[in-house]
């Protein structure tokens, strides 16, 4: 199948490509950009006028909710939603039911997505950095790498004892393993629901103090600086957390940083009337702390913005705030948020493409994440202009618990290709 | 799964009116002085509340205290008995939620019962605003304490107090004393305070029972009890729990008692007149002396035969019926 993508803005910030030039497909590999290569007939013409051309967008954190938890959501509905909100790679965290702790259950998992084919977006699963995620034992770390894991993780539930971190740093080190760590200190964390702070104080709702994720990084850095292990850090919350990442990484450590988009538009003040659909763990911190993260952002410090997609279903929302569950449905809404950021100037397109693509490619190794000739033809076109209100009838993912529910957005996906196969077009 | 409105916003109807009354915080100084003056008119010469007003005749009122509670349950009853009320009281240890019914689902089975307000005492914070954004729209919702989040009646019985020894608000030093961390009271009395317009509002304790984002809420710090006493016209004291000791807020009871526990010497720093108020139930020896509580500045006992009075108010208030609507009504 030979596709032409012709009139396009095509961004590739891995190939410092940000201009008008077609592109050329031929079975699931690209082919030409800005020329096509002799003799190649297109058996397909998208025309992108108007709309940019991107590599497939690369989510560094997205649960699928399957296996498990399938009333919340699926493999084949959850990557439905990602490559309707443009997202071609996405990694899912270990903590499905059964956690990803074993060669079975990831072989499981990358069986039915890749191979059986009920998923539209690429499933790259992080396994558990320790069994069952208790934070007791380590888990068999080479087996879950040679199944298919892109890195381990003991997802949002930290490892409470500092001699199990530093045991679990030096094994995935000695094995070259990234780990991903999601940093909370578990004591200052605890029963909290909210970011400790004016709202927190108002509403009577017990905190998280900002130091709690400040602590276990400062914690973990000192434990990276021992061990050479290859961390990422994510999704953040405060600004204190990535500017003692970014000295660290100065100082020649390995590692590197995440936010969610949401954390960049949304504060505590959200949280206000008790709504429920803005309790999220990392907590949304308080206005100061936004501007913060922005311009952290502006200044490059994180490698990339994930979705933190966390599907519900609409249960796990109803009732007392600090009774429901944690987490939003983000995944359809990563685009215009990050496309908001471009508006309001903290990042430039280029910019902003280059946090969902080549850097989260280039920091886990993939070929994806870049469109020059010979790439795999991962790509998201969407009109940057399009507007749409956020509703639960808009929302394909099984979740509909987006506190931006009635917001209007600006910008859309409008074609999403995987190895080269449509497997999103807007109606 | 719409935005929740802010409490504050949702508790009035689409005339302005209150409807529920769930937070202090967004009601005007008119609409709490009203019930205030509506209160005060319930109150007999002695003090006592009126016997019984047919204000509420014909409407069920329902409590549901999923905590518990003698005092705060006991006045909500006699007061809606005294409008005449139907009272029910649904037993929360062996009713249905016991037994894994739903919260929502609890609530839309008493709806079909054709009820006409909930009272409603909860452990988490938010509960009341919960219940009210999801019961119908025929239906009051009354706050009678959640979480750490408000506790309205309480606050607003307090200050009932406060007007009847001192009837200036805008002339008024105000002390809250202690556990403000885990206090609904503490909140509520704040925005009370602040809304009717006194003259400082001020809270007194460790920092481990006071988060410094306090401040926000227009009250002054103090860690030093003499400090924070000097010259203050009311001195309302908070409940410890006992639980406290353990999650490493505090050392000791006794410690506590001598840096926080009000005694005569202590109260000596406030004015002469100074009132002291105490939600209940009192911990003696922990937070207050027995001296100070049976003393001629305590106010406690006051509050609670108070709080009938206040209950009825802000009943007929969102019930919208009034004694002169009554009257209106009776004539016709």
């Amino acid at each position: 199948m030979n596709i032409a993508i012709i009139n396009g803005h095509l961004i590739d910030p891995a190939n410092k490509v940000d201009g008008q030039h077609d592109l050329f497909i031929n079975s699931g590999i690209v082919v030409g950009v800005g020329q096509a290569p002799e003799g190649f007939s297109a058996d397909q013409t998208i025309n992108a006028e108007g709309q940019i051309v991107s590599p497939g967008f690369i989510d560094l954190q997205a649960r699928l909710r399957e296996p498990g938890d399938s009333h919340k959501g699926t493999i084949a509905s959850e990557t439905a939603a990602a490559v309707k909100g443009g997202v071609t790679t996405l990694c899912m965290p270990p903590d499905s039911h059964p956690i990803i702790d074993s060669t079975v259950v990831a072989e499981q998992i990358l069986h039915k997505a890749n191979i059986m084919g009920s998923a539209r977006a690429r499933v790259l699963p992080i396994g558990a950095l320790t069994k069952a995620l208790a934070g007791e034992q380590l888990s068999n770390m080479n087996g879950l790498i040679q199944a298919g894991c892109v890195a381990l993780s003991n997802a949002n539930r930290p490892i409470r004892s500092t001699l199990v971190q530093r045991r679990a740093f030096e094994y995935a080190a000695s094995l070259n393993i990234m780990v991903r760590l999601q940093p909370e200190d578990a004591w200052l964390a605890e029963g909290g629901c909210v970011h400790e702070g004016e709202i927190s104080s108002r509403l009577g709702l017990s905190g998280i103090p900002e130091c709690a994720e400040v602590i276990a990084v400062s914690r973990d850095l000192l434990l990276i600086e021992q061990t050479g292990v290859k961390a990422h850090f994510g999704p953040l919350s405060s600004v204190r957390s990535i500017e003692l990442i970014a000295e660290a990484r100065k100082k020649g450590l390995p590692v590197t940083a995440d936010i969610a988009a949401h954390q960049l538009i949304l504060t505590e003040i959200d949280v206000d009337p008790f709504n429920s659909l803005c309790h999220l763990r990392p907590p949304l911190r308080s206005k100061r702390g936004l501007d913060g993260l922005r311009s952290a952002l502006s200044d490059g410090l994180f490698t990339a913005i994930c979705s933190d997609h966390q599907p519900h279903e609409a249960d796990a929302k109803l009732a007392p705030f600090a009774e429901t569950e944690a987490g939003m449905s983000a995944i359809e809404t990563l685009l215009p948020l990050t496309l908001k950021l471009v508006k309001e100037g903290v990042l430039s397109m280029s910019d902003a493409i280059a946090h969902l693509t080549s850097k989260p490619a280039e920091l886990l190794g993939l070929k994806q994440g870049s469109l020059a000739v010979d790439c795999v033809a991962d790509i998201t076109i969407f009109d940057p202009n399009r507007d749409w209100v956020v509703s639960e009838e808009s929302l394909i993912s099984r979740g509909k618990n987006s506190p931006f529910i009635g917001w209007e957005m600006q910008g859309a996906v409008t074609t999403t290709l995987l190895d080269g196969e449509i497997v999103y077009i807007h109606e | 799964m719409n935005h929740p409105l802010s409490p504050s916003k949702l508790q009035f109807d689409s005339d302005g009116k209150l409807h529920h009354f769930l937070t202090i915080e967004g009601i005007k100084r008119q609409t709490l002085t009203e019930i205030l003056d509506l209160a005060d008119s319930f109150l007999g010469t002695e003090g006592k509340a009126v016997k019984k007003l047919p204000l509420l005749r014909g409407k069920t009122v329902v409590n549901l205290f999923f905590e518990n509670s003698t005092r705060t349950l006991t006045t909500f009853e006699l007061a809606a008995q005294r409008l005449s009320a139907d009272v029910l009281k649904i037993n929360i240890a062996t009713s249905a939620t016991a037994k894994g019914e739903s919260l929502l689902d609890m609530l839309h089975n008493l709806e079909a019962m054709q009820c006409d307000m909930f009272v409603i005492r909860h452990a988490q914070s938010g509960a009341a605003q919960f219940i009210a954004h999801h019961v119908a729209p025929h239906i009051s919702v009354i706050n009678a304490g959640d979480g750490r989040h408000a506790h309205p009646t309480q606050a607003m019985l307090d200050m009932l107090t406060i007007r009847r020894h001192k009837p200036e608000f805008g002339a008024l030093k105000v002390a809250i004393v202690g556990d403000v961390l885990h206090s609904r009271v503490a909140r509520s009395q704040i925005h009370a305070l602040t809304t009717l317009g006194a003259a400082e509002v001020r809270v007194i304790g460790p920092k481990t029972l006071i988060p410094p984002s306090m401040q926000q809420l227009g009250v002054h710090i103090f860690h030093d009890m003499a400090k924070g006493l000097d010259g203050v016209d009311v001195v309302i004291m908070l409940r410890l729990q006992r639980e406290r000791m353990a999650g490493a807020l505090l050392p000791s009871e006794k410690e506590y008692f001598s840096l926080y526990g009000l005694t005569d010497e202590k109260l000596a720093m406030a004015k002469p007149d100074a009132i002291v108020m105490h939600p209940g139930p009192i911990n003696r020896g922990v937070e207050i002396a027995s001296s100070v509580a049976d003393g001629p500045q305590s106010v406690i006992l006051e509050q609670v035969s108070n709080g009938i009075a206040l209950r009825m108010a802000v009943m007929s208030m969102v019930l919208g019926r009034s004694p002169q609507t009554q009257a209106a009504e009776d004539i016709r």
